[in-house]
Parts: structure tokens; sequence; C-alpha cells
């Protein structure tokens, strides 16, 4: 065992536990993290857009030294068919602002300057250190955390858990359940290296504009899942993910759907001449509210991606990591100055305090959805997409047929393949979905 | 025993590439690591200390990030890293490398005790040169040994080494007297996981950082570009060759088959490796017997 007893010590190095390790040693606790991979960031995966507002509540000048791509100046949303897109795109000159909103990343780097925020504040990081389980006083409190290092054993006062969607050591210790495969979504990425002349030129951006596209349709042959492509300095991160549930129903694989995404007509012209750089897969919990594991105890509080705190709908995830990690870190300082023990009913400070926040207020408004989204698969990423493709082009088309006639016929699709009430219930449950 | 390990912080090669229009090398956000060849050689000092006792000084030169490689080096159980790190320094070739690691040592020795072995890897892997090693033996008038595949004994009392070294067509068994620099070879152990206070103690180490004054160089001039003869000449990529693939075995082969089908390929496109194998299959048998 080691002699050297912390405050505080945190599992993973991502957004969330920088931001609880970072939070903690600024104020002056001593704080030990551990992350199992080669580097803060070596072993993370994101798409990856960063939420100005959330690391702005931890470092305000941010924006000097942090390796950020590009800012995000128009949003694309768009539903596929096999040959075309009926989409929506936002631009505005507005987010060019002093200080924008949202910027495009490349995670290992990312990770690797908060990490070294986090050193700078204090805390003690180690890395290449896996936490096999978490140690237990005879009254079942959480004391420290046993690692696969040779004298292994390190004790602290509280243990905050960022060890991200798989959560082993959790589950291990019999804290939370093992994740089910329709709660969870499995997504792939590839790294398309190009120049940043041609990705300025291909995407109608000067300086460090960037543009970013979510996409859903039958790109994923009626899973339900969704796919992006962002731009980069000098690349592009096109992936897409689906419920793992799904995968394992339709035998697909995970890099051939990549594929069919990047070959899809509206793709292939955007990432042509491209060399790939770098291919990853990750999970992302997509069960949203009712997912949410118990987040606090005796010892020990649960941060980021490992508390299912992800809003698939809106693609957030690593800001809802830095606010759960900033917020679990507050609570640890605020009961340290009082000298309380960090029993449970003490830590519920931090539950109360996520249900005050958007965190919690978005995954409650959005509770629904992932039942509604998994529940209707076939129609929303098949046959809607389809159908709104083919009033698109029937609309668009100009052949002679009158108007009105155009009009019945796209009406006719749409109650021959749903029907009247069909149409009528899948409206009504979305709405209640995003209630 | 005193053991001084010299390293270096290199780019992972694995992960360089070339930029597909300047092709120029792109090294912006490539990993850095410590030369895996230095790692043979800090393991082997870390041996010996476990065996009789002393401890390990891990030294390197270079920018001032080089200093995560020796904090990584404490993690695996040395007792200090020292950094040389001075404007001095940049450019430096083996030459003027080898004499300013030679005079940092020199002070190692004088700050904390006489130093019995020196240890380097083979070479670098972003250098190639294996001169750095020998440069330092020859500068500070050390026996040296290099290409050593084993330490087989040392006597720090009668103040004696034998090495086994790796040499073409053999081994050699070779003995000298201390102090001694000692370049390892690669595969010759395995480097160790370092304990958890180990990698606690090497996060909060104060790394001794000296510039050309204070590791007590006498001369300047003899370092970095200034004291560097070699002039790279040009640097250009290889072009790659465009070969088509082929395709083997069908689809719906089981792996065994599919194994089948490449071996005959192989053997039906160089006739001549299947009675080669089976010569060498024969006559290893004899010997085994
Ligand atoms: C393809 C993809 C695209 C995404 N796009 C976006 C996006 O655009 N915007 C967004 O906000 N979010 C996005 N997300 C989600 C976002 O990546 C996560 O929500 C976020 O990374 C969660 O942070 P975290 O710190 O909780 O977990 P992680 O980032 O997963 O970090 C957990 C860390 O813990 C370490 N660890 C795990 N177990 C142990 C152990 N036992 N011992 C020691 N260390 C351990 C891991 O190595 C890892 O470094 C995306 C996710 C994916 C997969």
């Amino acid at each position: 065992m080691v002699e050297e007893r912390f405050d505080a010590i945190v599992v993973g190095a991502g957004p969330a536990g920088n931001a609880a390790a970072y939070t903690m040693a600024k104020e002056g606790l001593k704080v030990l993290q551990l992350e199992r991979g080669e580097y803060p960031g070596s072993k993370n995966v994101q798409g990856a857009i960063l939420y100005a507002d959330a690391l702005e509540k931890l470092i305000a000048n941010f924006r000097e030294d942090a390796p950020l791509e590009r800012h995000v100046i128009e949003q694309r949303l768009w539903m596929l068919d096999d040959r075309s897109y009926t989409g929506m795109h936002y631009r505005s000159d507005d987010f060019n602002e002093e200080k924008p909103n949202r910027y495009t990343i490349i995670r290992a780097q990312f990770d690797k300057w908060f990490s070294q925020k986090v050193r700078e504040a204090g805390a003690t990081v180690i890395c290449e250190t896996t936490v096999k389980d978490l140690i237990r006083n005879t009254k079942g409190r959480v004391i420290g955390v046993q690692t696969d290092r040779e004298e292994g054993t390190v004790m602290a006062d509280v243990v905050v858990l960022a060890e991200g969607v798989n959560g082993l050591v959790g589950q291990r210790a019999g804290l939370r359940e093992e994740l089910k495969p329709d709660t969870v979504a499995l997504a792939v990425k590839e790294m398309h290296f190009l120049p940043s002349d041609v990705i300025e030129a291909r995407f109608n951006l000067k300086g460090d504009e960037g543009v970013v596209i979510e996409a859903m349709g039958t790109v994923t042959s009626g899973m339900t899942g969704t796919a992006f492509l962002y731009t980069n300095q000098e690349s592009i991160s096109v992936g897409i993910g689906c419920l793992v549930c799904d995968f394992k129903e339709s035998g697909e694989a995970p890099y051939a759907l990549l594929e069919k995404f990047k070959a899809h007509p509206a793709i292939r012209p955007l990432l042509e001449g491209s060399e790939v750089k770098e291919y990853a897969a990750h999970l992302i919990p997509e069960g949203g509210y009712d997912a949410i594991p118990e987040l606090y105890g005796d010892g020990w509080v649960i941060v980021g991606d490992a508390g299912q705190f992800v809003n698939a709908a809106h693609r957030e995830g690593s800001n809802l990591a830095m606010t759960t990690g900033r917020i679990a870190g507050e609570t640890i300082v605020r009961l340290k100055r009082t000298r309380q023990d960090f029993t449970a009913a003490e830590l519920s400070l931090y539950a109360k305090r996520l249900e005050e926040s958007f965190v919690l207020k978005d995954l409650k408004k959005y509770r629904r959805l992932p039942g509604f989204l998994h529940g209707n698969k076939e129609r929303l990423f098949g046959l809607y997409p389809q159908l709104l493709s083919k009033a698109a082009q029937t609309w668009l088309r100009v052949d002679g047929t009158d108007k009105r006639a155009k009009e019945k016929e796209i009406w006719a699709a749409f109650r021959q393949s749903r029907g009247l009430k069909g149409l009528l219930g899948d409206a009504y449950r979305l709405a209640r979905a995003w209630r | 025993m005193h053991i001084v390990v010299c390293i270096k912080q290199v780019p992972d090669s694995a992960q360089i590439r070339v930029h597909p229009v300047t092709n120029t090398i792109m090294r912006q956000g490539v990993p850095t690591i410590i030369n895996p060849y230095d790692l043979f050689a800090l393991e082997e000092a870390l041996r010996l200390c476990d065996r009789l006792g002393g401890e390990v000084t891990v030294l390197t030169m270079g920018p001032p990030m080089a200093e995560d490689s020796l904090r990584k080096a404490l993690t695996f159980g040395a007792e200090r890293g020292v950094l040389l790190t001075d404007r001095f320094f940049a450019g430096s070739d083996t030459l003027a490398t080898s004499y300013a690691l030679s005079c940092a040592i020199k002070k190692i020795g004088e700050a904390w005790g006489p130093v019995s072995v020196v240890f380097a890897g083979k070479q670098t892997i972003d250098g190639d040169t294996a001169q750095v090693g020998p440069g330092i033996a020859t500068r500070l008038q050390l026996n040296q040994l290099t290409y050593v595949a084993k330490i087989n004994e040392i006597d720090e009392e009668a103040g004696t080494v034998e090495v086994e070294r790796r040499a073409e067509g053999g081994v050699q068994v070779l003995s000298t007297r201390l102090p001694v620099l000692v370049t390892m070879l690669e595969g010759c152990n395995e480097m160790r996981r370092g304990s958890l206070t180990h990698a606690l103690r090497a996060a909060s180490a104060d790394i001794t950082v000296w510039n050309a004054e204070a590791a007590g160089v006498p001369d300047v001039g003899s370092c970095g570009l200034r004291g560097s003869p070699t002039v790279v000449k040009r640097v250009f990529a290889p072009t790659p060759r465009a070969e088509k693939a082929e395709e083997i075995g069908r689809a719906g082969m089981s792996h065994e088959e599919l194994a089948e089908a490449a071996i005959d390929e192989l053997f039906a496109r160089h006739p001549t490796i299947e009675a080669d194998l089976r010569d060498f299959a024969a006559t290893s048998q004899e010997e085994w017997r």
C-alpha cells in the first residue's frame, strides 16, 4: 500500500475526471487522478464538438492556449435516403463572435491540454494505471482504490468515478448494473486528412470557421442511429453510430455502415482526395434519464459518461461530463471545508445541484425520447426519410403536372405507407417524447 | 553502485506521417516516447541495482519537454533525472552530443558519487547512428562494451565486469575493468511495470535541470550546431510503390482452408521455398538429436 493519503482520488482523465480534479485541486485539496491510458486522451474518442460554456465555467480564458480546431458557424441537419438528402442548414455571422460558443476539437490533443491544467492546479496525475476495484471499510464505506500496479492500493476521503461509459469499476464494486445493449450506442469514426485550404474551399469557410453536419436516415438501414461529419483545421472527422442491440439484431458491421455513409452521394465529394489518418470505435451512453445509475454513496460519487450523462438528441456529452465533474468537485470542496465525512447523506448535495442544473433538466425533458426512437426505428430511419425525399423531388420537378395533383400525390404516398392514424400517432408520440 | 543511463526522447516513429502535399515530415501532434532501445539499457541498470544495491541516475539532453521522458524513467524506479537543456545544445550532431553528455556525466559523478557503469541504448530510432555511446566512452576514457546481450557478472570490489556480446557469427564473452560504458542490445530484457509508489514519486519529483554552465561544459563552441561537423544535405520521402493486391481464397472458406490456399500460392510462385524448408527442417531435426 502507498503511504501517502489523499483528500480525493479521481478515476479517469476524460472531461469529467479532469473537471472534477481541476476544481478540487484549484481549491487546495490533495488530489490523485489515475488514468489507464498512456496519456490523457489516448483512449478517448469524440466527434468532436466542444461546448465553450461548460469549459468557461472552469477555465475562463481557455481560448488563449487550448488546442481548438475551428469555431462552428454553420450547422447542417440532414435526412438521408440512399441517393439524396433533405436538409436544414443554419449559418450565421453572429457565430463569428469574439468568444465563439462551439468549437471542433481533436480529443487526444484537447485532453492532454486539459490534463496539463489539472497538473498546474496541483493535482497528482498518474497514467498507465488502471483502477481495478474500490476498497471499503467494514461498514461498506469506500476508503480507497486498488490499482494494477505493485504496492497498488491508495486511500482517500472520497473517490470520484469518472471512468467513462463502461463503468467497470462501479460495476465490479456493485454500485451499478451492467450496461444494457438498448441503452448504449456503438460509434465508429475516422479522421480524414485534407489541407486546410481544400477544406475551406469545399465548405465555403475562411480562417478558423467550421461546419458540422448531423445526419440520419436510411444509411443506418432501419437501426436507431445517427452519423456526423465535422471539419477540423486540417482534417475531417466522420462517423456513425447505432444502438448496440440494433447491431446485434441486424448483424450489420459498424465499419460497413461507415463505408456506406462515406460512399453516400452527399458525403463522398466532401471527403474526396483525403487520406485516412485513424480509425476508432467507442460506446456512447444513450439510455437517457431512466438509465442513470445511483450517483453517490458513502465515500463515492459518479460523474460523466459513467453516470450516463449524455443528451443524445443534441449530441451533448462532454459538456455534461465537465459540468457533472465540476459540480461534484465543488460539492466535495464544500464538504471538506466544513469537515464533513462524505457520507451518502452529505454527498446527496451533488445530486440536488444536478437536479437544479441543465444536466438533469434536459435529460428529464427527453426522458421518453430513447424509447420513442428505438420503438419506431424502421419508420424513423427508413420510411420517413424516403417519403420526405420523394415529396421534395415530386415538388421540385417541373414536368407539366399541376401543383394540386402533386400535392395529392405526396399526401397519398404518406397515407399509403403509414395510414392517417399511424401518421397522427407518430406525430403525437414525437411531440410527447420531445416535451 | 552508481549507474548513469543516457536516454533520448524521440517522436513515436510509428505515428509520423509525411504531408501528402508538401512531402515534409509532420511533427505536430506526434507523441514522443523514450527511444525504445534505451529502455533495455534502463531495465538492465535497474536489475543490477536490484541485485547489487545502488542507484540509477537518468540523463537526457533535449528541449525542456524532454523532462517528460525523465519523469517516465522515474516511474520505473530510477533515483533521479538530469535534463541538459540550453540553446547552446540546439542542433547537436553525435559528436557534440557525446561531448555535452560526457561533461554532464563527470558532473553527475561529482554530485552523487562515482559512476561505475554508463548505459546507453544501441542506437536511436530517429538517428540510427549508434555513435553517441562509444563517443561518451572515448571522451571519458571508459572501457566500452557495445551490443551487449547479457551482463554475466559485475564485481564492484574487484572492479571487473563480464558480458556476452552479440557479434557476427556468434557470441563473444568479454570481461574488462570498471568503470565501463555499455550499450545494450534490444530484446535482452523486458521493461518492468514500476510500482504505484514509484509512479507517485515520479509525478512530484524534482528533475535536475542543467544548462551548459551548470553541467560544467568548458567549451560551448564544441556544443550544438557550432560543434557539429555533420551536414544533412537533403531529406526526402521514398516514393511509394504501387502494387496491386491480389485476393487469395474465396468467401466462405474456413481459416484452415484460407491458410492452405495462401501456402499453396506462395509455394507455387517461389518454387524453391518448399524444398529449402524441407532441407532446413531435416537438418535442424538432426542437430536437435
Ligand atoms: C463518436 C463519438 C462522438 C461524440 N461526439 C461528441 C460531441 O461532438 N460533443 C460532445 O460533447 N460529446 C460527444 N461525445 C460524447 C463524449 O465523448 C463523452 O460524453 C465524454 O467523453 C465523456 O467524458 P468522460 O470523462 O465521462 O468519459 P471519457 O471521455 O470516456 O473518459 C474516461 C476516462 O477514464 C479512463 N478509465 C476508464 N476506466 C478506468 C480505470 N479503471 N482506471 C483508470 N482509468 C480509467 C479512460 O481511459 C478514459 O480516459 C461523442 C462520443 C463518441 C463516441
